[in-house]
């Protein structure tokens, strides 16, 4: 999975640079979230604009770092996401667990 | 005008191809005679369950053993489209998972879940040395 990895202070942006995100390449995503924790980085911005597809294993990749960053006192937070994206989280409810932000600047801002 | 339109695939027991079977699923959608409704959202909710069921026979019924290979069959009709996924497996109780309790910090379960939300009638059944998986969706 192509990830673009950037700190600003103590925030990590994780950009997922994949049309997809499912059961092929989500477990990418979570491995580099754990090196992250590992390295005593625990507030993360993950911007979902380029992807156009998620399935339940690329949602389940997101609750992973979820769970981790709160188990941790921090947070992760999503944003950009692209209307049939936003519905996957709507079709399981997990609208209700993420803080999910239209821009990068604000969930930036909401720090 | 009457329509069928049946597609077999075979393909390696491998995550890889997901994407490709799904974007067949969203090309049927935006080919489908007739059909009404959304056919963007049909055509990723087509996208969506198959890459669901194939995940599913790949990574679990034939426990990511790439020498094994998935075989998906779609047929769509003016009325229905029905997909089904073989594997390889010992079966598994679909009903228990689609109506087990996932909670918001579960990292698995949805899969299942999804396809019985997006599809209309999911079975479950014995077919030859393994299972199929059969989704049909009422497209009037």
């Amino acid at each position: 999975m192509q990830l673009n990895i950037t700190e600003q202070g103590e925030i990590v942006k994780i950009e997922v640079q994949e049309e997809r995100m499912d059961a092929h390449n989500s477990g990418d995503l979570k491995e580099q979230m754990l090196q992250l924790f590992d390295d005593g980085k625990c507030n993360l911005i993950i911007d979902l604009s380029e992807v156009r597809f998620v399935d339940s294993s690329g949602l389940g990749a997101l609750v992973s770092g979820f769970k981790n960053a709160s188990a941790r006192k921090g947070s992760l937070k999503l944003c950009c996401l692209q209307p049939q994206v936003r519905s996957m989280f709507e079709l399981t409810r997990l609208h209700r667990v993420f803080e999910i932000f239209a821009s990068i600047e604000e969930a930036l801002e909401s720090y | 005008m009457s329509q069928q339109v049946d597609i077999d695939i075979r393909v390696p027991n491998q995550t890889k191809y997901l994407g490709m079977i799904g974007k067949i699923g969203e090309s049927l959608a935006h080919t489908l005679a007739n059909y009404e409704g959304d056919r963007e959202e049909l055509a990723y909710h087509l996208n969506l369950v198959l890459t669901e069921a194939l995940a599913n026979a790949i990574c679990h019924a034939n426990a990511c053993d790439p020498c094994k290979e998935v075989k998906v069959s779609i047929s769509a009709s003016n009325k229905e489209l029905t997909i089904r996924v073989f594997d390889h497996g010992q079966g598994f109780d679909i009903q228990k998972l689609a109506q087990a309790k996932v909670r918001a910090t579960d990292e698995g379960g949805r899969g299942v879940q999804i396809i019985f939300k997006l599809m209309d009638q999911v079975k479950y059944l014995k077919s030859g040395a393994g299972h199929v998986l059969e989704m049909t969706k009422h497209l009037h």
